[in-house]
């Protein structure tokens, strides 16, 4: 910390500025959402529930929900061969990754069913990554690597579209009850390959050097527009592992198409 | 005027404060000026965790509360709060363990008190004058030597942490405040995951069916229903009347 100014209120006049536009639009999403009938409030009913009308969707929002649905396809089939694959997964984890599973099958159906017509087809998949990870399937320390690696990629995707989402509370909400869960995975996972459930630093720790683009940014001490190096005595790997960072779109595609057949 | 996102004046912060209190309101606004100048003075460098506990604790002997404010920056008290509760509980674990813990727990509670140390500064940083006061706990529920009480609420706090950013993440207009927020709650949820899996190894319930709905979603709840079940761990009466109000 170099001062202790008070950040946020150091970054108000911006903001204020920036709100000024916003409202307006705001104001005129809210009266488009006038006509969109009962499709976005029955969203609010969620569970399990068929979202209804699709075409209703803003496009940037349907791009963003596409997005993650090309991330859950990815993860959902990912677990599904790996639970299905014979001697891959010790019977002491299988829980884990049957709940994990689980988990992906059911965000590929909320997300299907919030797109309807404008969910995106699944991609073929390379889980091998052109051979980089060939034993994926039947290795199950290569398999834990791939799964961390998807993991913590899938935090970082949720959260770099967070503000994309903001015109939708309700999809915003949902976005983040997902991005918690697939924090929650990531902690799991780390841990069964002897990490800390956390990142610490931009460190890719025992993963191969391939997943460097996954932690690329993750040593940010930076936040609220000030260098939180020696907060309260606190080390730089509590700093940053306090922090978990997000990736733009383009920089979670790159690494998703690693995992696309080409 | 729940869209008023100005900066609120000290003057404004005083009128959502009984005018029966207002004496006490002042006492505590030199006195957290005072704190903030000793901060200063110091340097955060040489804070240790340890001097960082609490915070001055709000003189609420006469009962009138904290309110956390409206906007965006009641929602970032809201947080503030929170962090506060969850430092102040694990630092209390590490300085107090319970009976029999391995060096893996201690390395895991001693990183997740650091974390919401850092939380609960950067917060307090970050909110400068708009910050809430620090708050005065109420552990006494809680068996510190007993494992299964400190992990019970560690559980607790985790999840409740979990579910409270993600229901208030809508409340908040200011994108970067919303990502700064993204940030920190994907955190906690690798602390609840962790914590879980300490009380039930390698089972489904670091994202158990208790947590995690048939959609595949985490919990999201209002800061109402979050106050109201981390209302027994705060003695300090804290009121979100003026956060703004979620979408059903």
């Amino acid at each position: 910390m170099e001062n202790n100014l008070p950040l946020l209120e150091s970054v108000e006049p911006d903001y204020i500025s920036h709100m000024t536009g916003r409202r307006e639009s705001i104001e005129k999403a809210k009266a488009m959402t006038g006509m969109l009938g009962s499709a976005v409030i029955s969203f609010g009913a969620l569970a399990g529930t068929a979202f209804g009308k699709d075409d209703k969707l803003p496009g940037k929002i349907v791009d963003v929900l596409n997005f993650a649905l090309t991330l859950e396809y990815l993860e959902d089939e990912f677990y599904r061969t790996a639970v299905g694959s014979s001697r891959l997964i010790p019977r002491d984890t299988q829980d884990v990754f049957g709940q994990i599973s689980k988990h992906e099958t059911e965000h590929v159906a909320l997300l299907k069913s919030v797109l309807g017509s404008k969910a995106v087809a699944k991609p073929r998949f390379d889980f091998t990554a052109g051979g980089a990870f060939g034993d994926v399937f039947s290795n199950y320390q290569t398999f834990l690597a791939v799964s961390q690696a998807l993991e913590d990629t899938g935090v970082r995707a949720y959260k770099g579209q967070a503000g994309n989402l903001q015109s939708n509370a309700k999809i915003l909400t949902v976005a983040l009850q997902i991005h918690s869960v697939e924090a929650r995975h990531a902690a799991q996972v780390r841990r069964l390959r002897g990490e800390k459930g956390w990142i610490t630093g931009d460190s890719r720790g025992t993963l191969p050097a391939a997943t460097d683009p996954v932690y690329f940014g993750e040593g940010n001490t930076s936040q609220g527009g000030a260098n939180l190096a020696g907060l309260a005595g606190l080390s730089n790997d509590a700093i940053t592992e306090a922090f978990d960072e997000p990736l733009s779109k383009n920089q979670v595609l790159a690494i998703a198409s690693l995992f696309i057949a080409k | 005027m729940e869209n008023k996102y100005e900066p609120q004046s000290d003057e404004s912060d005083s009128e959502s404060i009984q005018p029966n209190s207002r004496r006490q309101f002042l006492k505590w606004s030199s006195a957290a000026a005072l704190t903030a100048l000793a901060f200063g003075a110091l340097g955060p460098g040489k804070l240790s965790a340890k001097d960082a506990f609490l915070g001055l604790p709000f003189d609420d002997s006469r009962g009138d509360g904290v309110d956390l404010g409206k906007g965006d920056f009641g929602v970032l008290n809201y947080a503030y709060a929170l962090e506060q509760l969850e430092a102040a509980f694990y630092t209390q674990v590490i300085a107090t363990p319970f009976s029999r813990i391995t060096s893996a727990e201690r390395a895991i509670l001693t990183d997740i008190r650091d974390h919401e140390i850092a939380h609960r500064e950067f917060f307090k940083v970050a909110l400068g004058k708009k910050a809430i006061p620090g708050l005065q706990v109420n552990f006494t529920s809680i068996n510190f030597n007993s494992r299964e009480s400190v992990l019970g609420t560690a559980k607790t706090f985790e999840d409740l942490g979990v579910s409270a950013y993600n229901g208030a993440g809508q409340l908040l207009k200011n994108p970067d405040y919303l990502l700064l927020a993204g940030k920190i709650v994907s955190v906690e949820a690798r602390h609840a995951a962790t914590i879980r899996d300490l009380l039930k190894p390698m089972s489904s319930y670091f994202s158990g069916d208790d947590v995690v709905d048939a959609s595949g979603l985490d919990k999201a709840r209002t800061p109402a229903e979050v106050l109201a079940a981390a209302g027994p761990f705060i003695r300090t009466k804290v009121t979100a009347k003026n956060l703004p109000k979620p979408k059903s």
